[in-house]
């Protein structure tokens, strides 16, 4: 047995625990950083890969939201100006480009669908969107907007594969074109399921060009959520390099007081 | 300036002649082991996350506003209008996790070392007060966002009480001044959170700290220093708490922070597991989540109802698993106290013990759902295998205290020599 074998197996419990805790700590890190996407149901769910720090991707997914989304759906704890600090715009050009509504710069980004009325031609309310890429993750979102198809069978003639029976129909089929759905016959206990979904009449953009279109619309929403994001991030890796250096003053001074403790 | 401030000291000494002796009691002259390690980090890891709980919950409440029809938008005005309103949130439900991994953390470090143990009891009973406490306050806090999670989470856990005989439906009724989780509820629980449990917790961790003090630490060996003192009085293996365990203490608190400051700048709800998805739809009577579970750091004890059928018997089971703990001090009779000279059955006990309290915080978290059709194929019984398994490791748990009771009264723990001395330090 050499010198260093014995010394490893010398080590104590306590050094060994110590790391077992360090490493679990760290497997538990990377299992939540992983965790969103794999948690959700449907299993093929694509990673949505969107840079809330990219402001121009926020721009054009801001474009499509106010274009396509904004007639129904709030985003009420989010008001103009905030926008165009954010997304580095002219309060004019905010007002010009996104609020058709005749809102002022410091009001908040409400529809003017009135709620009953939706209720009632929809069946229900279409929901403020301000927290649902954190309610649902952007991923979920990503995937939703991609996955609508034409189900004649359905109220609205829309069906989703990501949210079966949604209530919305496809609001980007402008831009995607119209997905049919390959069903797989029911067999072996396993009732019938969409195989795979189809453009059988194209859109504006292309396959690719609408991947980018719903990536920028869920950076948009993903920032909506939680704009303090853009600032968190900034700010924490000065926090953190702060802290590496306090600490490792604390060590050496520790490393002098203990120097008399034998 | 030294002057200056020996003159302040003397100026107080004077008038409060009795403060100094108090200061040197707790910290210059309170001889700790010097041989403290990693595990010995958690209790003042504990202080640090209970003073950034009360100095960040004291900002949150200049901004927060109880009640049903405000609580939610309050909270989403804190993470978007006011200045620096998402980092005082993000420290503060970042430091409720925190709180409940050192505090595990300390508890396992007792069962370690036995620092449970004759003279130390009434230190780990007031620290058990300290955990139910704190999941009260945790509980409580959880509840004031007002997302959906916490109205169906409060109404899950307030509904326990309604297995209590005769009482139960009344007690419910009179705990939420509702029929269900509401205004009266929010603002009651916002009264509690914010002033009855902490003046709690404060009381009982002073407490904690004075009666440890009383008695001394204990340490990794196991080995109680004052029993070989030098001419002085002083224990030969203690060293003076201040400056030596103050300058120690604050490398833990920083290799602490960095992790804290981590997670509060890019992991902030640690994929659902610090702050929950559903939470940030608004609390609603009418939409049950798709899964209703509690935080992580509750999920070990609902593991327990879930795996028992019958809510009466689980409750009761719940209840049991956590007064064992008190309990511990006397029914572990063993004279050894630290686990490097105990028996190999503690050890075993201890390791299945600990296994068994993270899978079932595994199981309480709704994991089996994902991990059981991939070990036992997607058509397996998904709710059957749980129970099953969860009544294997309610074996293990409830059985843990069996063995320890039978394990050292009646003399079958083989233990190793207990040295005179402290063994080694870091």
């Amino acid at each position: 047995m050499t010198e260093s074998t014995r010394i490893k197996i010398k080590m104590t419990m306590s050094h060994i625990a110590a790391k077992v805790v360090t490493c679990g700590f760290l497997a538990v890190a990377v299992m939540c950083a992983a965790g969103v996407a794999s948690a959700e149901e449907g299993g093929e769910m694509q990673s949505a890969q969107t840079n809330v720090s990219n402001v121009t991707s926020l721009q054009r997914g801001a474009r499509t939201y106010f274009n396509y989304c904004s007639g129904c759906h709030s985003i009420k704890y989010m008001n103009y100006a905030r926008l165009a600090t954010d997304l580095q715009l002219s309060e004019a050009e905010v007002l010009k480009s996104f609020a058709f509504t005749g809102a002022r710069i410091g009001d908040q980004i409400v529809t003017n669908m009135p709620a009953e009325g939706s209720q009632q031609w929809f069946g229900k309310t279409p929901p403020d969107l301000s927290l649902e890429a954190r309610a649902k993750s952007p991923d979920w979102i990503y995937n939703y907007l991609r996955s609508f198809y034409v189900d004649p069978t359905s109220t609205v003639g829309w069906n989703n594969t990501v949210f079966p029976n949604a209530s919305m129909p496809n609001p980007l089929w402008e831009l995607q074109g119209v997905q049919t759905a390959h069903m797989a016959p029911a067999k072996g206990g396993e009732a019938a399921h969409v195989e795979k979904l189809e453009v059988s009449s194209p859109g504006k953009q292309s396959s690719a060009e609408f991947d980018e279109t719903a990536r920028d619309l869920t950076a948009f929403l993903q920032y909506v959520g939680e704009p303090a994001a853009l600032q968190r991030e900034s700010v924490g890796v000065w926090v953190i390099l702060f802290l590496v250096v306090f600490t490792f003053l604390a060590w050496l001074l520790n490393n002098e007081y203990w120097k008399d403790v034998h | 300036m030294a002057n200056f401030l020996s003159n302040i000291a003397d100026w107080v000494n004077e008038r409060a002649p009795s403060m100094m002796p108090v200061y040197r009691k707790h910290m210059t002259e309170y001889y700790a082991p010097k041989n403290f390690n990693f595990w010995y980090y958690f209790g003042v890891l504990a202080l640090v996350v209970l003073v950034n709980q009360i100095v960040t919950g004291i900002f949150l409440t200049m901004f927060y506003k109880p009640g049903a029809a405000t609580a939610f938008d309050s909270v989403e005005y804190i993470m978007r209008d006011v200045e620096w309103g998402w980092l005082i949130r993000y420290m503060h439900s970042t430091g409720a996790s925190m709180f409940f991994l050192v505090i595990y953390l300390h508890m396992f470090r007792g069962l370690l070392y036995g620092s449970y143990k004759k003279p130390r009891e009434l230190v780990w009973l007031l620290g058990m007060l300290i955990f139910l406490a704190l999941m009260a306050e945790g509980f409580l806090g959880y509840v004031l966002p007002w997302g959906n999670m916490s109205f169906w989470g409060a109404k899950v856990i307030i509904s326990l009480f309604g297995a209590i005989p005769w009482i139960g439906d009344t007690l419910v009724q009179w705990i939420m001044g509702d029929y269900n989780p509401a205004d009266a509820t929010l603002n009651r629980f916002f009264a509690l959170h914010v002033v009855a449990l902490p003046l709690v917790l404060l009381l009982l961790v002073v407490l904690h700290i004075f009666a440890l003090h009383e008695v001394g630490s204990n340490n990794p060996d196991g080995v109680e220093i004052k029993k070989k003192k030098d001419a002085r009085g002083i224990p030969l293996d203690g060293i003076p708490f201040h400056p030596y365990y103050t300058v120690h203490d604050l490398v833990g608190i920083g290799f602490f922070l960095i992790v804290f400051a981590f997670i509060i700048f890019y992991q902030p709800t640690v994929g659902g597991w610090f702050i929950e998805n559903d939470n940030f739809i608004p609390a609603n009577n009418l939409v049950t989540p798709a899964e209703i579970k509690p935080v992580w750091y509750f999920t070990p004890f609902y593991a327990i109802l879930r795996v028992i059928p019958s809510k009466g018997l689980g409750v009761f089971a719940l209840a049991a698993s956590i007064i064992l703990l008190f309990l511990v001090p006397w029914l572990d009779r063993g004279a050894v106290k630290s686990i490097r000279y105990r028996g190999r059955g503690y050890k075993i006990a201890l390791a299945l013990f600990t296994i068994t309290f993270v899978l079932f915080g595994a199981i309480g978290a709704g994991k089996s759902s994902e991990w059981i059709p991939e070990i036992f194929g997607p058509t397996a019984d998904v709710s059957g295998i749980e129970m099953h398994f969860g009544w294997l490791l309610l074996a293990i748990y409830f059985g843990f205290f069996l063995f320890l009771w039978v394990y050292t009264h009646f003399g079958y723990e083989k233990t190793k020599p207990v040295p005179e001395r402290v063994t080694t330090h870091d």
